[in-house]
């Protein structure tokens, strides 16, 4: 079929679930409202990861504490500045973005391991900073936060919250889509496969991992701004190392390199843990058995096995799965289908 | 107190403390060598390693010596299992998705430990004396003494072992150039798990020693982080580096707790990895691998 009404009907299906999306508080109880605004922050933080490590192969370790600074800078701009929230939340964005730069700058110019170690240096460095700069970050104890405020309206309920976030979910979510589809997008996917060989083609590889990095973060901090609003609330412990995990499960796990797959990817990671919860809920009821106390262990196991098991298995997640799926069901069964995307990426 | 004296005797219990980090880093630094793959899991193969020790010696009580045994077996029989059953489908991926999976494997594993034993302190039996032994006036607790001649002992043992054997020619020649390695009839895959056995061994001690010197609990496994910039500093693939850039950091550290306050001893060694990512990458005794781009 001809690209461009392949390209419309996918446009059509992703309006129509915007708009489901936004008919969702009418349908739903509350607790899935707050659910899905969890969700929809994730997402963003997913995006952000996806394009450092999915798409320009920039491992990081350490973006839990990206959303973090974003987090935090949205309280204190708040507190000490006064700044309203569409002021708030990009500046959150452009400090994380800062912040990251900063901690991964000198290893960007290196290959291999070494941004690995300064992402995850970046992860406890920051977040000792939240714990021990007691007189910006009020230490474990934390911040408050006022709920975001649009023309004198306070976003203070999760209903109101969800949509802000629904907003913002959809623009960086296009935003990615066009970047992507871009110049620059391309240049990244160049560093990834070939980095040598795109510095022949005179792609400017430090340039664009340097791009890909602030961007990332960027995302990063955006969640962490909109997660402050949410939860009318910072402290150090959101952002630890298992944060950090999680993120990387949901890329890994969605398929690296695809934006429907961190889309997916944050679905399925953010279900995983109440799905475990009443999974182990209910076999401990049945059998009388407390199993409450290994849950947080147990998530840990099922986050590692995700991520091991799809990178042996099928390193392009649940995407690759998905247009696997949609290809059976399209084509009769007697022709052979191609996998689908097989060319070339890995 | 003189704080001279003070000086050096918190400089020698950072030394005797950087011992065991000496040993993780060989570890880690031999997988490194014949792999090109950076094990995340070290810390968590460590603290694996004493839980069994614990479960051999105390739950079914077969003392500390018999324990260790047990505990050298099981931390090998893991360690194979890693090998084989998810770095060596990975062999030829990318780098960063065989670091990623290294990853994901030490988290299995702390949530392993954390269901199976508990976030809770475990006592396991004293291996080494607690009498202090006091050198020139400086008084360095017995544990960490011992502990520290242990590591070093076996840190050189190893570094010699690796050195002159068969099997260590080997792996230096794996990690040379893996395909001349090949036509000249090693068998690369068994040189990689022949490391990972290492990596096992060193492991286990270094996990031993870890929890008779602080205690057993499922964050024993976070010392190995702190050992990256033992790595980066010795040199990615220096196996001699690691001994004195353990040392290096055990003392560092000791110092900063001391000077700044004892919190500011967890982050040293992340801060140090930075400044030396952005001084000189190669480490003091690595070779120059590193690649610029």
């Amino acid at each position: 079929m001809p690209g461009t009404s392949r390209f419309s009907r996918n446009a059509l299906w992703a309006l129509l679930l915007v708009a489901a999306l936004a008919a969702l508080p009418a349908a739903v109880p509350r607790y899935w409202i707050y659910f899905a605004g969890l969700l929809g922050i994730n997402i963003i933080a997913v995006h952000g990861l996806n394009i450092m490590t999915g798409y320009t192969g920039l491992l990081s370790l350490g973006h839990a504490a990206f959303v973090g600074v974003g987090a935090y800078t949205v309280a204190l701009a708040q507190s000490r500045l006064g700044l309203p929230f569409y002021l708030a939340i990009p500046l959150a964005g452009l400090t994380a973005a800062v912040m990251g730069v900063g901690f991964g700058l000198p290893s960007l110019r290196i290959r291999g391991l070494y941004l690995v170690i300064a992402t995850l240096a970046a992860q406890f460095i920051l977040n000792f900073i939240f714990v021990h700069w007691q007189s910006v970050t009020n230490g474990d104890a934390g911040l408050t936060v006022q709920p975001a405020t649009i023309f004198g309206y306070p976003l203070n309920n999760e209903t109101r919250a969800y949509y802000l976030i629904l907003a913002c979910d959809v623009a960086f979510t296009l935003f990615a889509i066009n970047v992507i589809r871009s110049r620059v997008g391309r240049a990244f996917v160049a560093v990834r496969e070939r980095d040598r060989t795109a510095e022949v083609l005179g792609v400017r590889i430090v340039w664009y991992k340097f791009v890909a990095f602030a961007l990332g973060s960027f995302y990063a901090g955006v969640a962490g701004g909109l997660l402050a609003y949410f939860n009318q609330f910072v402290n150090p412990e959101q952002f630890g190392l298992l944060l950090s995990v999680f993120f990387l499960s949901a890329v890994i796990v969605g398929g690296m390199g695809s934006i429907l797959g961190a889309i997916m990817g944050a679905v399925f990671m953010t279900l995983l843990p109440e799905i475990l919860r009443g999974g182990a809920l209910s076999i401990g009821g049945t059998f009388g058995f407390d199993l409450s106390s290994i849950l947080v262990p147990l998530r840990e196991t099922v986050f590692g096995l995700l991520i091991v098991g799809f990178l042996i298995l099928e390193p392009r997640g649940l995407a690759q799965l998905w247009k696997r799926a949609q290809h059976a069901l399209r084509r009769p069964p007697t022709t052979t289908a191609p996998n689908p995307g097989s060319e070339g990426k890995s | 107190m003189n704080p001279f004296v003070a000086f050096a005797e918190y400089s020698a219990v950072g030394i005797a403390g950087g011992g065991i980090y000496a040993l993780i880093a060989l570890g880690t630094v031999v997988i490194f060598k014949s792999s090109q793959t950076f094990n995340f899991a070290m810390g968590e193969m460590m603290m694996l390693s004493a839980y069994f020790f614990y479960t051999a010696a105390v739950t079914f009580a077969l003392g500390p010596v018999l324990g260790l045994i047990v505990a050298l077996i099981g931390a090998v029989a893991v360690a194979l299992l890693i090998e084989r059953f998810a770095l060596r489908p990975m062999m030829g991926r990318p780098f960063i998705a065989v670091v990623m999976v290294t990853f994901g494997i030490g988290s299995i594993l702390r949530g392993i430990v954390g269901m199976v034993w508990g976030p809770a302190d475990l006592q396991i039996p004293a291996i080494l004396a607690r009498t202090p032994v006091i050198i020139g006036g400086m008084f360095i607790p017995g544990k960490t003494a011992r502990a520290f001649a242990i590591a070093v002992a076996i840190v050189c043992a190893l570094i010699g072992f690796l050195r002159y054997s068969r099997a260590g020619i080997a792996l230096r020649a794996a990690a040379a150039d893996q395909i001349t390695a090949y036509s000249m009839g090693i068998d690369v895959r068994r040189v990689v798990a022949f490391s990972w056995v290492i990596a096992a061994i060193t492991g286990c001690i270094s996990g031993v020693l870890m929890a008779n010197v602080n205690s057993l609990n499922p964050s024993l496994g976070l010392v190995a982080l702190n050992v990256l910039s033992v790595i980066i500093l010795g040199g990615m693939n220096s196996i001699g580096g690691v001994l004195v850039a353990g040392l290096l950091i055990g003392w560092l550290e000791s110092v900063t707790g001391w000077w700044f306050g004892t919190e500011f001893r967890e982050i040293t060694p992340y801060v140090l990895a930075l400044l030396i990512l952005l001084v000189r990458p190669t480490g003091l005794f690595g070779s120059t691998q590193v690649e610029r781009i």
